[in-house]
């Protein structure tokens, strides 16, 4: 029951740190400028770590498909749909949104720590701006709009990364993962993991944001902050993906 | 015949001041602030004084509206500033510029961006316009050559005068500073003093300052308000802080011993200023005898021996 309370508190403070990004924000123009800005190091500056990850997981997920797959009675084209349904459905949001909540939770919640630690956002609020809207809302918007762009380069890659582990390895032939990875195609999944990724970046953005801006003390809170966004970004995400899979497919 | 005349400097200093009214505070059931009321008047340097741990920075964090006292009002040129609508403090907040502690500037930002900042935030002016400014404010705070640098790049003195072209980049009314010398050699120290007064004369703002440094409130203090565990034990100017009776306020004064040391000179000045008085009384005495002897037309008139050779008293 003590548990209980204080995460509720923290659960009515996130709901209204969500309602403090809408009130009373900056001109369209700033918050626009600044959401670019946001876009490219949450989303550009991403690409090669998600491209990397992505290939990898394609091409070892296709491998191990391979090993496992030993009865001759399933066609080897198999191993090419199974790589495809998995990257779609599973791998390419979720793997890439929780890399990405190592990578931008960690990188958001320090960045708002280490301005809260020194005066910046009391800066801005004594300036008549509100800082949370300014700070905050560009970067939500900026990872919603960029997750889905780093997931559909990350499918890409980690169907490609298998076609390369498989027909490397010689597991399967070139034209036997082509011919999987088209069969009883369902173009709706695609939908469904664009829909994901937008979950996620709202998820790993908004806890991010919230764990940083709230930093009080020094450096140290600083870490404990990062810490935190990253596992309570992780946790949401699979939580999420869970709901996402009972409500949508 | 009634006649009204209108008499717009009275009126200028009725509403052109921050008057704080029974503040009170407290965090976690711990009393920080206990009633403190007090005006600050514009054109004049208003320091919080008082030792770490009093309350100061929390009762100007009150008046900037970034903690909400708990009872009490804070008032700018006669608008209520607390639980009023947030457009009002909007509106009043903009007029506010702040040197923090720590300068607070914006690390992504070049020392030109941050002053530029808050004129790209609160006013319409056009791109050239803002340069414009920019380079006045660096120039008034004699930073003109290092626009480009990083906050980084620049020291805390640097840093802190960066903080001041900020606050009063977009022609703010109120300047409020936090602690503005610490962390600063003694030398850095004055000069971001004497920038901090000249600039309130200067404007005619209202400048309130938060600090413990005695240097700071022989150089610029006009009104100190003393607080002492949340209370406001003492106000009044430089000129008379010397002379206080209060303990609390004659501990924190006399605590170092270069104040203790400047203290004995300074009564022992007392005492010769009386020497002073009775060596100027000797020397009218001398002139007018001279001035006898040698049949001066002047004679009976008295020569100031400290105002120059041709001054007759």
């Amino acid at each position: 029951m003590r548990l209980y309370k204080p995460n509720m508190k923290t659960f009515g403070k996130f709901i209204l740190f969500l309602k403090s990004l809408l009130v009373r924000g900056e001109s369209f123009s700033i918050l626009s400028s600044r959401t670019i800005d946001e876009a490219i190091i949450i989303g550009v500056n991403s690409i090669f770590i998600v491209a990397v990850v992505a290939t990898f997981i394609g091409a070892v997920t296709c491998v191990q498909i391979s090993y496992n797959l030993t009865s001759a009675l399933i066609p080897r084209s198999t191993i090419g749909f199974m790589v495809r349904e998995m990257t779609i459905l599973e791998l390419a949001p979720t793997i890439t949104s929780i890399v990405l909540a190592g990578k931008v939770g960690s990188n958001i919640a320090g960045g708002l720590g280490t301005m809260q630690i020194t005066e910046q956002v009391d800066a801005l609020e004594v300036m008549g701006i509100n800082s949370a809207s300014y700070l905050i809302l560009p970067k939500v918007v900026a990872a919603m709009f960029m997750f889905p762009l780093l997931v559909i380069i990350a499918m890409t890659l980690s169907i490609g990364g298998g076609y390369v582990a498989g027909t490397l390895s010689g597991a399967l032939t070139a034209s036997e993962y082509v011919e999987g990875i088209r069969d009883t195609f369902i173009p709706y999944n695609i939908l469904f993991a664009l829909i994901k990724a937008v979950v996620f970046a709202f998820l790993i953005s908004s806890i991010s944001a919230f764990q940083g801006y709230y930093t009080k003390g020094g450096a140290l809170e600083v870490g404990t902050a990062s810490t935190n966004a990253v596992t309570n970004s992780i946790i949401a995400v699979l939580i999420a993906d869970f709901v996402c899979a009972q409500l949508l497919l | 015949m009634f006649y009204f005349k209108p008499n717009f400097k009275l009126f200028q200093l009725l509403f052109t001041m921050i008057e704080i009214h029974n503040i009170h505070k407290s965090f976690n059931g711990t009393k920080v602030l206990n009633g403190i009321s007090g005006i600050f008047e514009s054109g004049k340097t208003n320091l919080l004084l008082g030792a770490s741990g009093t309350g100061k920075s929390v009762l100007l964090q009150c008046i900037v509206g970034l903690v909400k006292p708990d009872i009490g009002s804070i008032t700018y040129d006669g608008k209520v500033f607390t639980n009023n609508k947030l457009d009002l403090k909007q509106e009043i907040r903009r007029k506010i510029g702040m040197l923090f502690q720590g300068s607070a500037l914006f690390d992504s930002m070049s020392v030109e961006e941050n002053v530029d900042f808050p004129l790209k935030m609160l006013t319409k002016m056009s791109k050239a316009e803002r340069k414009d400014r920019v380079d006045f404010c660096l120039k008034r705070v004699g930073l003109e050559n290092a626009g480009k640098k990083m906050p980084s790049e620049i020291s805390g003195g640097m840093k802190k005068r960066v903080g001041i072209a900020r606050a009063i980049a977009p022609n703010s009314i109120y300047l409020f500073c936090d602690e503005p010398n610490s962390g600063l050699d003694p030398l850095t120290s004055i000069k971001i003093d004497e920038l901090i007064y000249e600039i309130t004369q200067e404007y005619n703002i209202t400048t309130v300052v938060v600090t413990h440094d005695m240097n700071s409130v022989m150089e610029i203090g006009d009104n100190i308000m003393f607080m002492h565990k949340g209370n406001k034990l003492w106000e009044g100017s430089r000129h008379d802080i010397m002379d206080t009776n209060i303990k609390e306020l004659k501990e924190f004064i006399f605590a170092s011993s270069l104040m203790r040391a400047a203290k004995k000179v300074d009564d022992e000045m007392g005492s010769l200023d009386e020497l002073t008085s009775l060596d100027e009384e000797q020397n009218r005495e001398q002139a007018k005898l001279i001035d006898h002897q040698e049949g001066n037309p002047n004679e009976g008139k008295t020569r100031d021996p400290y105002a120059g050779p041709d001054t007759l008293v």
